[in-house]
């Protein structure tokens, strides 16, 4: 009985740890890199957001719902989706000139 | 110096929909100026403290401290809103005397004060942080000079509290008849507006399951970048591709309101 719970508890996690792709986005020169990122639809993501940058930034989105600041010299997560299959434009509000891009689910 | 205009207006303007809405709704409060002044003053002040700590609150909750503390803050002015409506509902006859002829104090006035005291406080602190990190971030760039900085984000604060004031004005040009229902329905949509972002920050930070993700979809119809989409984005949460778990919040916060307001107000029937 331990046994099949412990099997039930790790398959369930298993999956659960599966189900949540994990990407990157830098953000450099108030830049961001990749500038299109491709990720699966359908799918929890979540998105690492690492800020190289020692000013502050804020991560926005109005298609993806999410806002969210990463303080300058350091990373930061957040979820996103599950997605339909479409392009999602985002940009950093603080440098809105340069800091643009898209996640592309497909 | 454009680009620092817009992002204070865009700050600013839902801020000042709430203070324009909750300063027509306390109509007849006596001393609701004060208290609104201070509600200000301390959500600045606020505003300040939490841009300071940032790397701190990021830092908690595993790297979620950010949207629990937004979602916390909303949790919070929610639950004043409702009690306000709530609150409203018990009193709006007695407010409406009392705007046709002051003078006349209202009893349990104070609490409302502080209520309103809270929310504006809240509402300002929320969305002021967010500007104060942006203009410190432009400020030690040093890309751009402070001066046009400055000058910018004053003609965005401008323009947000003008649109926060016009909202204010014709609110008050609305029929006394009329005008607690109207501030009432209002203080009902920002609620379970907050709600929603409420759900929408705990999806982010992966703390609730987002339910059906979106429920619908109307970002060609009414893109929420667009001035409407805006406005109503700081009126009700407006969000064009809503979780079904933002809906849940939304209407659950509805409907409480609602049944609260009508409990309230039902033992003052018979007395009529």
């Amino acid at each position: 009985m331990k046994k099949l719970l412990f099997i039930t508890l790790f398959l369930l996690t298993s999956t659960a740890f599966a189900a949540d792709a994990e990407f990157t986005i830098v953000i450099r020169e108030h830049r961001f890199e990749p500038a299109e990122l491709i990720v699966p639809a359908g799918k929890k993501i979540k998105l690492l957001i690492e800020n190289q940058d020692s000013t502050p930034e804020e991560f926005e989105s109005y298609d993806l719902a999410r806002e969210k600041v990463i303080p300058g010299n350091s990373a930061a997560s957040l979820y996103i989706g599950p997605l339909k299959a479409g392009r999602y434009p985002f940009f950093g509000e603080f440098n809105e000139s340069t800091a643009k891009g898209a996640v592309i689910a497909q | 110096m454009f680009g620092s205009s817009i992002i204070v207006f865009r700050e600013t303007l839902e801020a000042a929909l709430i203070v324009g809405i909750l300063t027509a709704a306390t109509r007849g409060v006596s001393g609701r100026n004060r208290w609104l002044i201070a509600g200000i003053t301390a959500g600045l002040a606020g505003s300040a403290i939490v841009a300071a700590a940032t790397n701190t609150i990021a830092e908690m909750a595993s790297g979620f401290g950010q949207e629990l503390f937004s979602a916390g803050v909303l949790g919070i002015a929610v639950l004043m809103l409702a009690w306000h409506n709530i609150w409203m509902a018990a009193h709006s006859k007695e407010l409406a005397i009392h705007a046709r002829n002051t003078g006349r104090a209202i009893s349990d006035g104070k609490r409302e004060c502080s209520v309103l005291f809270a929310i504006i406080a809240l509402a300002v602190l929320r969305e002021g942080s967010e500007t104060v990190l942006f203009l410190y971030g432009i400020a030690t760039a040093g890309s751009q000079s402070t001066h046009t900085v400055l000058v910018g984000g004053l003609l965005g604060l401008t323009g947000g509290v003008a649109v926060g004031w016009t909202l204010y004005a014709g609110l008050l040009r609305i029929p006394l008849r009329w005008f607690f229902s109207v501030t009432s329905l209002l203080v009902l949509l920002l609620a379970a507006g907050m709600a929603s972002q409420v759900a929408r920050l705990l999806i982010q930070a992966n703390l609730l399951p987002s339910l059906a993700a979106p429920l619908w979809d109307t970002s060609s119809l009414l893109p929420p970048d667009s001035v409407l989409g805006t406005l109503l984005h700081g009126l009700a949460g407006y969000d064009a591709r809503p979780a079904g778990m933002q809906i849940i919040f939304f209407a659950v916060v509805l409907v409480s309101i609602v049944i609260g307001m009508k409990l309230i107000s039902q033992p003052q029937q018979p007395s009529k």
